[in-house]
């Protein structure tokens, strides 16, 4: 496919998708970082893939426009938004800070000193300059998909290789990190893997579960847990902050 | 045969060894015989190489002998090597010649008393050492022994340890002498860096020649009029502290709590002569450095008169001796800083015999008169130990100067070699063999004249003044009391002891012989004359010699007449003033100065520097590190927000940097 | 003329910068996570502006694994806060500092 905003629609909307899209990102930007809600801020992060989305389609890399949706929007957005709901974080985060209340102001000029700065470099030391400054389809036969495939197959082979693993070793990871102790109940939660569906699993709070559980020896991330004074856990519902 | 050598030096380790490892079994008196025969065996290949060294041709006379290589170290190349020449010839005849004698008197004098073992293994070690310091053929050999014998003077000063005041006097012998040694190792170390070596023949050899040949100052073989006189002054320090000049002559009188056959050896005829034959030894470079042979002479003559003044008011037997050998030994420099080596070493060779001999006869007495040493308690022995008596006035003849014995002729050609110098320095001189003749004519008096005071008992002795160290020069062995009965008055003591007294009373009449200075006679000159190219000749007409011998006679006589009419009846307290009893208070004022000023010093380095500035600091590193590290410990907050925002500030501060800087 | 590289990149700054800030500022741990994730998407918007620009296919392979590895790494991590939160419930990124030294 070529670059529709060159073809078809002209030049003028080139700069249309461009500031749809830029609104998009910034504004989900704000909306992640500005929201109490864990919730609002998982779905202003969709706002934000679907604007990047646009601005890729913008520059013709369309492949990837649909493989970020797909990936980003499609499943870990919606990791997100289970492990928000499966442990019930979606409580208002308090306005007021108790610790660290210092970090905040310089966080932010911290961000904002970092931003300048690259806008200087990229404006002194011309890190804008490449072969050509406008955006355009690549060279060569081919749509992106094509040179995109012929590409990872053959000279970027070793680092899809590893990707590979590096899935393998993530979804092993995610069971072996959750899995609780062995076995009053059976079966133990499963995490669901980034394409498969979203298994059967505990609520967290169910009572009478813990109890239960935390006396038997957890030779996991979870084998602390007995060792924990009781005064430190909070109540599993509602807790205050 | 010169490699007779070897066994010079052999024979007494060989004994010192065999004593060590079975004296104990030997036992008394066989450990002693034993290390006599090591001694004379010593003696007797001396005069084999010496009568080989005779045999041959003055240039000739000088043989090197390497035992092996000790350091061959980056330029350093030093050897356990013997230099077999006639200044070395010379001073191991009479070496080991009085020490074979002392070692037959000690089996003796030792009889009966615990340690006569030990006894010999030290002796044979101190003869050992004073051999390697005499034959060593470089500096740093002869160091070894150096430090060799004053171990030895500290072992065998402090011999009945048990007592607080030999201990005492022991360590007080070693400091002292260590002082002088900073000087001798710090001259070793400007002669390395100025010649590249320490031996004998480079560094003096080439200065000899030198001299011969007349070269300037720049050539290979000069040296510097500094550099010599640097390194000649620190020898002569190390020479002060071993032949106990001024002001380092503080341990010589104290070290007279050892046995008296030590003090014999070591303090008057062996040791402390190492320092007047180190300066002998560096004769040529002495010859260039003219403020030190000044300053040599004039420390040889004050030490001769000071020391002089203080033995005519000391009432202990050896101390007074000692007193006297710290004067002779000022003649001996007197005459090295002169420029006179000869009669130099002539004065140490008469001296060895007439002083061993009095310190031999003086310890027949103690030993007689059951450890008692205050003189003023004796009197009248010469009724019963006349062996001893009258070879002890042998000894005080030699010792004032009066002909035909050997101490006229050669404090004569010292005193001539002074007027040379500077005439001051012979008045000095003249006034001190004055001295000398009436201290040592006191002596005699008080011991073997007047009345028996030794058996009057006790308050008859408080009366006269005895001084407080009475009590205190008992021995180990327990004290008798004055004895009233015939079987136990003073005797003259075995042969073991008498004959060495008469020995050396012989040497001392004959002594004379080696160098008189006319008819021919002057074999030390012409033995030892080659050795000294560099030796200042005295030109002192014959008729202002016998001019001022005469002089010089009649002064002797004088104070001789004056000591012995005097102190026959022994009861004038008003000559022996306390400034002169007591030294001139030149030990009070190091003690002074010592315990105050110096202890304050030392208080201030020890509790101020070293305790707050040094351990501060080290300290200091310590706790700064760990205060540090508990300052960088507030970095790990735990919190991850805090180190997202590190993260943060370090990507801040890369992109400023690559902002600012020129190039990209 | 279509857009500029110039505009894409500074957006992605601008973006790369507000995460960066969420980041420092949110302390539920799962909102951080998502800021995180701002900063993973403005990167990639830099890798296809610079593959466009420079007209390699280098940039946008990157991408594709950047995308990989972002999956497995919100896997992995949510894994994590799953565990952690099993132990508190309502902990906060503050709450987790026993790492402290």
């Amino acid at each position: 496919m070529t670059n529709l905003a060159t073809t078809q629609l002209g030049i003028g909307s080139a700069w249309a998708v461009y500031a749809v899209g830029a609104l998009f990102v910034v504004g989900g930007a704000f909306g992640v970082v500005l929201q109490r809600n864990p919730v609002h801020c998982a779905l202003s992060l969709v706002v934000t893939i679907f604007g990047i989305a646009l601005l890729f389609i913008n520059q013709g890399a369309n492949f990837l426009a649909a493989v970020q949706i797909i990936v980003y929007g499609g499943a870990i957005v919606i990791l997100f938004l289970f492990v928000i709901m499966l442990l019930g974080v979606d409580r208002k985060e308090p306005r007021v800070q108790q610790k660290l209340r210092s970090l905040t102001p310089v966080a932010i000029v911290v961000s904002l000193v970092a931003l300048v700065e690259l806008l200087v470099l990229s404006r002194v030391h011309y890190w804008a300059n490449g072969a050509t400054s406008t955006t355009e389809s690549l060279s060569g036969p081919g749509s992106d998909v094509q040179k995109l495939g012929q590409t990872i197959f053959t000279g970027y082979l070793l680092p899809f290789e590893m990707t590979s693993a590096l899935l393998v070793i993530a979804v092993v990871a995610a069971v072996v990190l959750v899995r609780r102790s062995t076995q009053v109940q059976g079966t133990s939660p499963r995490k669901a893997a980034p394409a498969a569906r979203p298994g059967p699993r505990l609520p967290e709070g169910t009572p009478g579960k813990p109890a239960g559980l935390e006396q038997a020896p957890q030779p996991q991330s979870t084998g602390a847990k007995a060792a924990e004074p009781a005064a430190e856990s909070e109540q599993p519902t509602g807790a205050a902050r | 045969m010169v490699n007779a050598a070897y066994a010079i030096v052999a024979l007494p380790l060989a004994g010192f060894v065999i004593n060590l490892l079975w004296g104990r079994r030997l036992g008394e008196p066989l450990a002693g015989w034993v290390g006599t025969l090591a001694a004379t065996g010593s003696f007797v290949a001396t005069l084999i190489v010496w009568v080989t060294m005779l045999g041959r041709s003055a240039p000739d006379r000088v043989a090197d002998l390497n035992i092996f290589t000790w350091f061959p170290v980056a330029g350093l190349h030093a050897n356990m090597g013997l230099l077999v020449d006639p200044l070395s010839m010379t001073m191991l005849l009479f070496v080991t010649g009085v020490s074979s004698v002392i070692h037959l008197y000690s089996i003796g004098y030792m009889h009966r008393d615990p340690g006569f073992d030990r006894f010999f293994i030290y002796l044979n070690l101190f003869l050992f050492s004073m051999i390697v310091l005499v034959l060593g053929d470089n500096f740093l050999f002869s160091f070894l022994g150096w430090e060799g014998v004053g171990f030895c003077s500290y072992g065998l000063v402090g011999f009945w340890f048990q007592r607080d005041v030999a201990a005492v006097a022991a360590k007080k012998a070693f400091v002292t002498n260590r002082v002088g040694d900073v000087g001798f190792l710090l001259a070793i170390f400007l002669m390395f860096a100025h010649f590249g070596s320490v031996n004998y023949s480079t560094v003096l050899g080439t200065l000899a020649q030198g001299h011969a040949t007349g070269l300037m100052a720049g050539a290979p073989g000069a040296i510097a009029g500094t550099t010599a006189t640097a390194i000649t002054l620190l020898l002569f320090l190390g020479a002060i502290g071993k032949s106990a000049q001024i002001p380092l002559y503080i341990w010589l009188p104290d070290a007279m709590e050892g046995p008296t056959p030590i003090s014999a050896l070591i303090h008057a005829a062996t040791m402390v002569t190492a320092g007047v034959y180190l300066m002998a030894r560096t004769a040529p470079m002495l010859h260039y450095a003219h403020a030190t042979s000044w300053v040599i002479a004039c420390v040889g003559a004050g030490s001769a008169f000071l020391a002089a003044t203080i033995a005519c008011a000391q009432d202990d037997i050896k101390k007074t001796l000692a007193y006297s050998t710290i004067s002779q030994l000022g003649y001996m420099f007197l005459a090295i800083g002169a420029g006179d080596y000869v009669d130099g070493l002539f004065h140490m060779l008469t001296h060895a015999f007439f002083k061993a001999l009095l310190f031999l006869a003086a310890g027949a007495v103690i030993h007689a008169l059951a450890n008692r040493q205050d003189m003023k308690q004796m009197g009248a022995l010469a009724r019963f130990l006349p062996v001893t008596a009258v070879t002890f006035a042998v000894g005080w003849l030699a010792i004032s100067g009066i002909p035909p014995f050997a101490g006229f002729w050669s404090k004569d050609a010292v005193l001539d070699s002074a007027w040379a110098m500077n005439k001051g320095l012979w008045a000095v001189g003249a006034v001190t063999a004055a001295l000398t003749a009436y201290y040592m004519s006191r002596q005699f008096a008080l011991v073997f004249t007047g009345r028996a005071r030794w058996q009057e008992g006790n308050a008859r002795s408080r009366e006269l003044g005895a001084n407080d160290e009475h009590e205190e020069h008992q021995s180990a062995s327990p004290g008798l009391p004055a004895p009233s009965d015939p079987e136990e008055y003073p005797r003259d003591a075995s042969w073991l002891m008498t004959v060495p007294l008469v020995i050396l009373a012989v040497a001392a009449i004959l002594g004379g012989g080696i160098n008189f200075p006319t008819w021919h006679f002057d074999f030390l000159s012409r033995f030892l004359g080659p050795m000294f190219p560099t030796a200042t000749s005295v030109v002192v007409s014959t008729g202002t010699k016998w001019a001022l011998s005469l002089v010089t006679l009649a002064m002797c006589l004088i104070g001789l007449s004056l000591g012995l009419s005097t102190w026959k009846t022994a009861d004038h307290p008003a000559l022996e003033p306390s400034f002169l009893r007591r030294a001139w208070f030149f030990d009070d004022a190091v003690a002074a100065t010592v315990s105050g000023p110096l202890r304050a010093a030392s208080a201030g380095l020890a509790f101020v520097l070293d305790r707050r500035v040094v351990d501060g600091v080290v300290n200091g590193i310590g706790s700064a590190l760990g205060a540090s590290g508990r300052a960088a410990r507030r970095l790990q907050s735990g919190y991850l927000r805090a180190y997202a925002l590190g993260i943060g500030i370090g990507v801040v501060v890369i992109l400023a940097y690559l902002s600012f800087r020129t190039g990209a | 003329m279509s857009v500029p590289g110039a505009w894409y990149l500074v957006l992605a700054a601008c973006l790369f910068g507000i995460g960066a800030t969420g980041l420092f500022v949110r302390r539920n741990i799962l909102v951080m996570y998502m800021c995180i994730e701002l900063m993973l998407n403005a990167v990639n918007l830099t890798f296809v502006t610079f593959s466009r620009m420079l007209n390699d296919i280098g940039g946008e392979d990157t991408v594709f694994f950047v995308l990989v590895v972002a999956a497995a790494e919100v896997v992995v991590g949510l894994g994590i806060i799953v565990a952690i939160y099993r132990r508190r419930s309502g902990a906060t990124a503050d709450d987790i500092s026993s790492l402290k030294g």
